[in-house]
């Protein structure tokens, strides 16, 4: 990393005004982007804190740490915990908001005072869900399924789905702001085309969360509806039905791992043509596969309920269709993999993330395929091949993207380098710790252990001490950059405006950017990741 | 914002991109209200082919004559919106939007009092979904499923419209101030947009709930 003559940067987002109310009432994007990121740690270290109970009871087969009833409620609030309160707003609202204005040359968002609602909002949400965990929890599974949500469970299962619904609202509000951000504010010259890729899957990103997003709001709120008052549409004794509720939930549940998954795909594609110094292969097929994703990815959702007393040809045209969406998400693979071909190739901190989501995601990806082709499914459904399936998109593909992403800006966020070779230990580190966890989990879910279970056939202990050998790594890999980070942010080398000698707007101005984004607004005459000038004429 | 001259705010190169900018935001949350009331519809839709008969059944004890009323009022409170939003494109004076703009709020208010009515009379017959809820003859579950969406739909849309009458109070007020120009109206205009939406949202509902035989 190339670092510029150590000179205290002039006047910046970060230093204009240290007063906590500054921060509090601040409608700069920079900084919401950084609120967000303080309480999606806090929540990612709850959510860590149960994934580590849950991996402690799991090292024997006796079910000896806690109680079956105690069991359900870790692997509930993980689920709730890390879904909604961490990977959804993750990369979007942490990364989106930092850099979607300045990568289009804006001075701000659309709606600067709606941005700094939607972390209000999050937070009240946040609020609910800290009661819930303190109050006991809850015991649902994170899909709320009726009727042991709306009937059964005697946890407290209102006030968590008052907290997703509420957070709901500031997912709709982020999407929406960057709709109309990219759409109508992008500078002088920033044609379509020449978006950055980061641009394009956070767009297509924000369409899946303004149109999923409502409609998981209604069916909570009807679930609601069922709990207090004794009616409703799902359950069976008024004359409802169990799996229109798992249609609509799993119509916004599905899209939310496109939520998830497509930033993380956008932050790749900005690292890998960083680093392979080359145009990213294809522009044009990676930036519609997102929307690709986007818009197939709202039609799979019954792959969710192949015996769940779906029909079968109304599962047949689900598995078809989920079939189709592995097309897009191949597409980018190959083109990312083409992008490495002879490109000038240096494995820094944020290239080690990037090509570990290339494979992780690519074992997520196939076995996904596997779990959408129904006799498979019913072999393998409700095991931990599907734990591990899911794990490897959003552990192995989101939260590396977001690792990835993080340490490729954080220069540009913080104006300080952090330490290479930690960065570089801690990416390993991560990649192995995940791997032991995870890998483990597709072959015990093959030999037939169920998921949501505290005790297994004593046959399976190897696999699942394994299992938690590996979260224990991984619980390490992640707290690395929580301190080198901190640490940097005082003792890291100073950065200049553009470390990385990388392509993009948010590269031209000053480390850490002025409250305004850019001295002068710029004004674009080339495409995105013209790193080889001389080839990109013909191109 | 400073109020005096600075109507673009500062992440606006200019009135033009403001304005787009808001209605595209407008039309944005519209569609996620639309996929809001969409859980509801698809429900409706499935229990109205399952419970054809029942559902039809029930539709019967919905006051038809007030539906329609209520389909007129709230049709004429959207002229009466469009008209607010039109004098100030042509520039007339505050008192000719206020007065536009107090008309839809009482068409509003005359909207929900008309369904408070209709709500009430289900109430006194037995007709709200729950453990009070009786029905003469066969089918009492499909009935009772029918009145749960009727009251889910219908409420929903009147929270609606409650808050489309606040905004729009509140719009009134700064109309009142002179606040609206031909030149910035992008309030007015947006909440017109979300006024036409709610009405909309009704013109689907009515036959749906009341018009099925």
């Amino acid at each position: 990393m190339t670092t510029s003559e150590p000179s205290l940067p002039r006047e910046n987002f970060l230093n204009c005004d240290y007063s906590i109310r500054s921060w509090l009432l601040t409608t700069d994007h920079k900084r919401i982007g950084l609120l967000f990121l303080v309480s999606i740690t806090l929540f990612f270290v709850l959510g860590s804190a149960y994934a580590g109970l849950i991996r402690t009871e799991l090292l024997t087969p006796r079910g000896d740490v806690v109680s079956p009833q105690n069991y359900n409620k870790l692997f509930t609030m993980h689920g709730l915990i890390m879904v909604f309160f961490f990977l959804i707003p993750s990369i979007p609202a942490v990364l989106g908001n930092f850099l979607i204005p300045m990568m289009i040359g804006a001075r701000d968002v659309a709606f600067p005072r709606l941005n700094l609602a939607s972390w209000y909002v999050f937070s009240i949400g946040g609020v609910f869900t800290i009661i819930t965990a303190v109050s006991g929890g809850v015991d649902t599974g994170w899909t709320f399924y009726t009727p042991y949500s709306s009937i059964y469970s005697n946890t407290s299962v209102m006030t968590m789905a008052v907290g997703v619904f509420i957070t709901g609202f500031s997912s709709i509000f982020t999407g929406l702001n960057f709709i109309v951000t990219i759409h109508k504010m992008r500078a002088q010259g920033l044609t379509w085309f020449r978006l950055p890729l980061f641009v394009w899957a956070i767009y297509a990103t924000s369409i899946i969360m303004v149109l999923g997003t409502p409609v998981i709001a209604i069916t909570l709120s009807l679930v609601g509806l069922e709990r207090l008052f004794h009616i409703g549409i799902f359950d069976p004794a008024l004359g409802g039905d169990p799996l229109l509720f798992q249609h609509l939930f799993w119509f916004y549940s599905h899209p939310a791992v496109y939520i998830m998954i497509l930033p993380s795909m956008g932050v790749v594609s900005e690292i890998i043509a960083c680093f392979s110094r080359n145009r990213i292969f294809g522009y044009k097929v990676v930036a519609f596969s997102s929307l690709a994703i986007a818009v197939v990815g709202f039609l799979v959702w019954g792959h969710h309920m192949f015996v769940s007393g779906q029909s079968a040809f109304a599962g047949l045209i689900f598995s078809f269709l989920s079939f189709l969406v592995a097309i897009p998400s191949a597409i980018k693979v190959f083109n990312w993999t083409a992008t490495l071909y002879k490109g000038s190739i240096s494995y820094d901190t944020p290239m080690l993330y990037a090509l570990g989501f290339i494979g992780l995601f690519t074992i997520g990806g196939l076995t996904g395929l596997f779990l959408a082709t129904m006799g498979m499914d019913v072999h393998v459904h409700d095991t931990y091949f599907v734990i591990a399936h899911f794990h490897y998109i959003m552990v192995g593909g989101a939260i590396m993207g977001f690792m990835g992403g993080m340490h490729f800006w954080w220069p540009k966020i913080t104006g300080r380098c952090y330490p290479e070779s930690w960065g570089k230990l801690s990416a390993l580190v991560i990649f192995i710790g995940f791997n032991l966890t995870f890998f483990p989990q597709f072959i015990l879910g093959y030999l037939g252990m169920p998921r949501r279970y505290h005790t297994y056939p004593a046959e399976f202990q190897v696999l699942n001490v394994m299992s938690s050998a590996g979260a224990s790594i991984l619980g390490v890999g992640y707290m690395l950059p929580v301190f080198y980070l901190f640490w940097s942010l005082r003792n890291g080398p100073i950065a200049s405006a553009n470390p990385w000698l990388a392509k993009g707007l948010e590269w031209l101005t000053p480390s850490p950017p002025p409250t305004d984004n850019f001295e002068q607004t710029p004004v674009v005459t080339e495409e995105a990741y013209a790193y080889r000038p001389e080839e990109t004429a013909s191109g | 914002m400073d109020e005096s001259h600075a109507i673009v705010a500062h992440q606006f190169d200019d009135a033009g991109q403001q304005r787009e900018s808001a209605l595209l935001g407008m039309w944005v949350f519209l569609a996620t209200e639309i996929m809001f009331f969409g859980g509801l519809f698809a429900g409706y839709t499935a229990y109205r082919f399952q419970y054809a008969e029942g559902f039809a059944a029930a539709s019967h004890h919905l006051d038809m004559l007030l539906g329609a009323i209520n389909t007129a009022v709230l049709l004429t409170s959207s002229l009466t919106m469009a008209l607010a939003v039109h004098s100030a494109q042509v520039g007339k004076k505050p008192a000719h939007i206020v007065g536009w703009l107090i008309l839809t709020m009482l068409f509003g208010c005359a909207f929900l009092g008309i369904k408070v009515i209709e709500y009430h009379d289900k109430f006194v017959h037995h007709l709200v979904p729950g453990a009070s809820f009786a029905w003469e003859g066969a089918l009492a579950r499909q009935a009772q499923m029918f009145y749960y969406l009727y009251f889910a739909m219908t409420g929903l849309h009147a929270i609606h419209m409650l808050a489309g009458v606040a905004v729009v109070l509140v719009i009134a007020i700064q109309a009142a101030r002179g606040r609206y120009t031909p030149q910035y109206h992008n309030p007015l205009e947006i909440t017109g947009l979300y006024w036409h939406f709610v009405d909309i949202v009704w013109i689907f509902l009515f036959p749906l709930l009341y018009l099925i035989a």
